[in-house]
């Protein structure tokens, strides 16, 4: 194993190559390495990383008490009489949801940086991205958070059957594509129609309008509670009602006909023809394929070759859509190495991969920065507003925009700390970007270009000589 | 409309309905910007079928109610056709000078009815049979065929439609500052990309951002002008309107917030409010054209348009055939163009949506014949294998 092979493997592997995780590769060799970021055990980070997290509220309030105590105020703003006291309130209310979305992007950020299970936060965001929601709409910025951390981390890397239903069954998801409002006889297709083409069959998945409506009033009936309450329920329909946190399935409002979802009929009996609905699209053979290809253009690249992806979907279907088995057979392939220090980086794989590379396990004490980063760059963290999640694809972040956009960034993080050591309310406690490191040395500077090395040696300071590598065109590829 | 306002309204735009006849075939320097509403707007609430009982039935709540005295009724623009409200002072304006025009019926053969499946394949432009080539869009192979172009895409990515050979600029307008880098810290980074294959778009993105902190010193300048008060989408079309006046001639710009399921609301309410901002905003970039506007022409779409009936919720799914707008200072405006029906039950495609009897690419063709003069042979280059279609718009 070369110095460099280690260092492209944790640099696709990872969220950006540094010293102390080369140390590690170093130690236990690249396939054990991959093995362990696989089968990650706990999610123990450093003391003070797990501190800074555990005191978020998000942390320490249940989402189910933490929306509905906000909905009870969200309703209270109307009976306010003063027009001041009123405004002011609603502000207040506005920027608690803002305050709960930038703790859960802090969360987010703070697990990329310096867990230990990479390849795990690397897949959350996936499948965040794959199953976007966007935060802007209603109060989904209380419940992202929720979202992201038992929703979708919990089965990063577990069965995609599994991955699917805590979606289905999450407010978050229900809220964003509508779901809540469909009910038998007020159809609304618009979860139905995303849930096959994004989330599990493609487009070209085989199914027809028809099939977008069937699976609609199937969907019929699954929502989300956030009042006190529970809503009065036939007599006969009682024992059908569910009401977990804040997902409720009403039977009142599900249409209990029989349907026919893609040349199968589904017998009307409630929320149990959701489950039927989701293991038939999960285990479809168009569904591994589109997963499967959606994960290697992730890991290889904007086209990922055929056999590559065929081998893949097999996996997938032969192991019931075991994601981390997925994931074994690309890392195995000849053409997951090919492909090593090729592929662009996103926004959010730039701005990681460089505040990584820069303070390795020093905790930053302020995510703000990183934040207003991936806003300049389109591609903040729950901000994709349409629910296609954000491009994987190299030409949507190489345009002449993004790169000036890029190297301003670059020299934000290489100059100093930007902000990421002034926790709020609190001291600046600059920390000066160690990007000569020995992960540099040993590792990452092999693989520089002569222009490259010829830019840093025109370097007339320590922040310009950094602001040039994380400017480098090496530096934007993984 | 009352007339104090119209004639207020006028009174801003140069040079506006005097020319506005006069020129046939603009030539060479003529402009084009491409406003793409992302979501599949509901076209039907833009240009209501005032004359359709049809779509009253269809439409309980969120119709828009037919031409009266009433402020929150459709604004007659024929005896089929009515405006949105909302757009009364800004593009309603327009059309009574002869510079803003309809075109219902207007789409692609693309029936998936997905937001993003439509969106690529109108961008690409390639039509439905052939193999999919997604590094090539019509906007780019269009500034392809003409000489002296200057494309450029306010976003902050590179879209679909200016994919391709000709390498396109972009930027986005809403997060804009100083350039952080000193003239020496570029040209040692353009330096590193000289042989790569991003070399050209570091170049360009280093122009691309002086050129933009220029304009942006001009704005700071312009202390009382509307331009620093000015919200969303109405301030980028000021910056959008200034780039092309100064510097580039073909531009593409996308407004998202068009996928109305729940609650668009009728003659005020959520998609109201869109029009709204867009119309001011549009209406805000012919202003700051200024004579410029008169070779303008700015052409507004979507992917599709939305089922004519509402849904359970007050809202609209996806549906098929959309409503174009053409404006600009030479447009021969104040008509709904292009093939039209009656709209009945009997006339909905699939008993759902609008049909699509004005293919995009036909429409597009035809107009841009028309702006640039150009050859068929040049046009099967933009739309390979189209007819252009004439609809004497400009």
């Amino acid at each position: 194993m070369g110095n460099a092979d280690a260092g492209a493997v944790l640099n696709r592997v990872t969220w950006g190559g540094t010293s102390s995780a080369y140390r590690q590769v170093k130690a236990i060799g690249i396939d054990q390495y991959i093995e362990q970021q696989l089968h990650p055990g706990d999610d123990r980070l450093p003391p003070s990383v797990q501190a800074q997290i555990g005191s978020l509220t998000i942390s320490q309030r249940p989402v189910d008490q933490l929306v509905l105590e906000l909905e009870e105020r969200r309703k209270q703003l109307d009976s306010i009489a003063n027009d001041d006291d009123r405004s002011s309130a609603r502000q207040a209310y506005q920027e608690e949801l803002n305050r709960l979305a930038k703790e859960a992007a802090t969360r987010s950020l703070l697990r990329d940086l310096y867990s230990r299970n990479q390849l795990r936060e690397q897949m959350t965001w996936f499948w965040m991205n794959h199953f976007s929601i966007h935060q802007g709409k209603h109060n989904l910025r209380a419940m992202v958070g929720d979202y992201e951390e038992h929703a979708i981390r919990p089965h990063a890397l577990g069965k995609f059957r599994e991955l699917l239903q805590a979606t289905v069954r999450h407010p978050a998801m229900l809220r964003y594509l509508d779901n809540e409002h469909n009910a038998a006889n007020h159809i609304n297709e618009n979860y139905a129609r995303e849930l096959m083409e994004l989330h599990t069959l493609g487009v070209d998945g085989g199914y027809t309008q028809k099939d977008v409506q069937e699976l609609a009033r199937i969907l019929t009936g699954v929502g989300v509670n956030l009042g006190s309450g529970t809503p009065k329920v036939r007599r006969e329909l009682q024992g059908q009602y569910v009401r977990r946190g804040l997902f409720e399935f009403n039977p009142n409002r599900h249409d209990y006909g029989d349907k026919v979802l893609l040349g199968q009929v589904v017998h009307g009996r409630g929320l149990a023809e959701i489950d039927e609905a989701i293991d038939r699209l999960s285990r479809h053979p168009a569904t591994a394929r589109f997963i499967s290809r959606k994960i290697a253009s992730f890991f290889v690249g904007d086209q990922p070759p055929a056999a590559l992806v065929q081998r893949m979907s097999d996996t997938f279907l032969r192991t019931d859509g075991d994601i981390a088995a997925t994931l074994a057979a690309l890392f195995a392939a000849p053409e997951f190495r090919q492909s090593l220090g090729r592929e662009f980086k996103d926004p959010v794989h730039y701005v990681v991969s460089a505040v990584r590379l820069a303070y390795d396990e020093k905790p930053i004490l302020n995510a703000a920065p990183m934040i207003g980063w991936l806003h300049r760059m389109g591609e903040p963290l729950y901000g994709r507003q349409t629910p296609d999640g954000y491009p994987l694809a190299a030409a949507a972040w190489d345009s002449s925009g993004q790169m000036a956009t890029r190297f301003e960034i670059g020299k934000a993080i290489g100059s100093g700390s930007a902000g990421l050591f002034k926790a709020e309310g609190a001291q600046d406690r600059p920390a000066f970007p160690q990007l000569a490191n020995p992960y540099f040395y040993e590792a990452l500077q092999k693989t520089l270009g002569a222009p490259t090395l010829q830019a840093l040696a025109q370097a007339t300071s320590p922040q310009e000589w950094n602001t040039f590598l994380l400017s480098a065109p090496e530096f934007m590829y993984r | 409309m009352r007339r104090r306002e119209l004639l207020k309204w006028m009174g801003a735009l140069p040079l506006a309905s005097v020319s506005g006849r006069l020129l046939a075939a603009p030539a060479a320097p003529a402009k084009l910007l491409v406003v793409f509403l992302r979501g599949g707007y509901d076209a039907a609430s833009l240009l209501v079928p005032t004359a359709s009982d049809f779509y009253y039935e269809s439409r309980p709540s969120i119709a828009i109610a037919r031409p009266s005295n009433d402020l929150h009724s459709a604004i007659a623009l024929s005896g089929d056709w009515g405006l949105h409200p909302a757009l009364r002072e800004s593009i309603f304006s327009l059309y009574m000078q002869g510079q803003a025009a309809f075109i219902p019926f207007a789409g692609t053969d693309d029936l998936s009815r997905s937001h993003f499946e439509t969106q690529d394949s109108i961008e690409l432009g390639q039509g439905s049979a052939s193999h999919r080539d997604f590094r090539s869009g019509f906007l780019n192979r269009l500034a392809g065929v003409l000489t002296g172009s200057m494309p450029v895409s306010f976003t902050d990515q590179l879209p679909l439609v200016f994919q391709g050979e000709v390498q396109v600029p972009n930027t986005a307008l809403r997060h804009i500052g100083k350039p952080a880098l000193d003239a020496r810290q570029s040209d040692v980074i353009a330096s590193m990309y000289k042989n790569t294959p991003i070399g050209r778009q570091v170049d360009e993105g280093f122009a691309m951002r002086n050129e933009v902190a220029r304009q942006m010193a001009g704005e700071m300048d312009a202390a009382n002008r509307s331009a620093i008060s000015a919200k969303g989408f109405e301030a980028e079309a000021r910056r959008v309107a200034r780039l092309m006046r100064d510097k580039y001639n073909i531009g593409f710009v996308d407004v998202g917030g068009w996928d109305t399921h729940v609650g668009q609301g009728g003659a005020s309410g959520y998609l109201a409010g869109r029009f709204d901002e867009l119309g001011r905003g549009l209406l805000a970039l012919a202003q700051e054209m200024g004579p410029d506007w008169r070779n303008t022409v700015v052409v507004v779409m979507s992917e599709f348009g939305r089922t004519f009936r509402e849904n359970g919720n007050r809202g609209t799914d996806h549906g098929h055939g959309s409503v174009f707008w053409v404006l600009g200072g030479s447009v021969r405006g104040g008509t709904v163009a292009g093939e039209q029906i009656r709209v009945n039950a009997a006339s909905l495609f699939q008993n759902r949506d609008y049909p699509v009897l004005n293919e995009y690419r036909a429409v597009l063709a035809g107009l841009f014949e028309r702006m640039y003069g150009l050859a068929l042979t040049q046009l099967g280059r933009v739309f390979p294998g189209v007819r252009p279609r004439q609809l004497d718009l400009v």
